[in-house]
């Protein structure tokens, strides 16, 4: 396949090594001078030097084709942004795929409609989070367009629902037990099941229900 | 009528001066504390420092009941993305952004943005003046 990178620092310079190795075609885009030469001695004509924000420097890079996926690797997510929405938007580019430099930026591309993302903070805050959980939730997957998440939480012995039945549960709206694992054993809870000390409790919520559910099952 | 703006250099300091002379309620956000400076003694307005890409930034200076926002930063992609951000998010009634690269501003110009691009205009002017020549007598 066709792919077009936005962005050759570390991000970008090893995903063209690897895709080209993996025998795709590949143009490289990077604006600054140093760089660049750093780039071309390595990879020759597939680097491009430019702003890949400007149309021009697109065209020469072959957005008309157009790829079957651009990847934004810029270090600037206003910049991986605008090259998202021109490649899609102006050129018709079905897939791309931007990096998130700075999480607090994230709202910006869920608003705009721009994903996935990957950001290598969230990806490591995701995995410290499942190694030690603050608020007793775990976070296990994300689904951001169904604006939905999967939240594991072990039942200790302090825990509000211990000893429970599933419908003596206040949970908050808009969340739901999936699944208990039990001795190893995983089962469908339904209304009666009875939670226990070292049950682990799968629930789907929506974001931003965590305290309420938090408090439902574990403590205030 | 309260109005923000988003980037306090020379075009933004002049803008948020002119609409506090006209009676708006202005409050400017820029990353750099001393473009304060630039707004000078009869600033009465509030101002932030910040990025204009933060949220948090944006909500304090009252973007949600902004009537008018302006972004002026340095940067035409930032400008972009905080100027969707203001219509599409946050309903600003009247969002206007500068932006230097023709060709970005004619892009987003079809999109619903109201976009102001100095570099066409100073184009335009130029092409003009020198085109008058063609009338004029030898």
């Amino acid at each position: 396949m066709y792919v077009l990178i936005a962005g050759g620092g570390k991000v970008g310079s090893n995903l063209t090594r690897s895709l080209l190795r993996a025998g795709h075609e590949l143009t490289l885009i990077e604006q600054r001078p140093y760089r660049y030469e750093k780039l071309e001695a390595e990879f020759e004509h597939q680097v491009l030097r430019g702003d890949a924000t400007e149309l021009f420097v697109l065209e020469r890079a072959g957005i008309r084709r157009p790829p079957d996926l651009v990847v934004a690797a810029t270090g600037d997510d206003e910049d991986n942004i605008v090259i998202c929405q021109l490649s899609r938007e102006k050129y018709g580019v079905g897939n791309v795929i931007a990096r998130i430099n700075d999480p607090r930026n994230q709202p910006y591309f869920d608003l705009l409609g721009i994903s996935p993302t990957v950001s290598a903070t969230g990806a490591i805050m995701g995995l410290i989070e499942h190694e030690v959980p603050e608020h007793g939730l775990i976070q296990l997957l994300e689904l951001r367009k169904e604006n939905l998440e999967i939240v594991e939480v072990t039942v200790d012995k302090n825990a509000n629902c211990q000893g429970k039945r599933v419908r003596a549960l206040r949970l908050p709206e808009g969340a739901r037990l999936i699944s208990v694992v039990r001795a190893g054993k995983a089962e469908i809870p339904d209304e009666e099941t009875q939670l226990k000390v070292g049950d682990q409790v799968l629930a789907i919520l929506e974001p931003g229900k965590e305290d309420e559910l938090r408090r439902a099952l574990l403590r205030d | 009528m309260k109005a923000m703006v988003i980037g306090c250099g020379r075009v933004g300091s002049a803008v948020a001066l002119q609409l506090q002379g006209s009676g708006w309620d202005v409050t400017v956000v820029d990353e750099d504390e001393d473009a304060l400076n630039r707004l000078g003694e009869s600033w009465t307005g509030d101002f932030l420092v910040g990025h204009g890409m933060d949220l948090r930034v944006l909500r304090e200076g009252g973007i949600e009941e902004a009537d008018a926002v302006v972004v002026t930063t340095d940067g035409d992609n930032t400008n972009l993305v905080i100027a969707q951000a203001a219509q599409k998010h946050f309903e600003v009634p009247t969002v206007v952004v500068r932006v230097l690269d023709p060709a970005r501003a004619q892009f987003y110009a079809t999109r619903g943005l109201r976009i102001v691009c100095p570099t066409s205009s100073a184009i335009e002017t130029l092409v003009g003046v020198v085109r008058q020549a063609e009338r004029a007598p030898a």
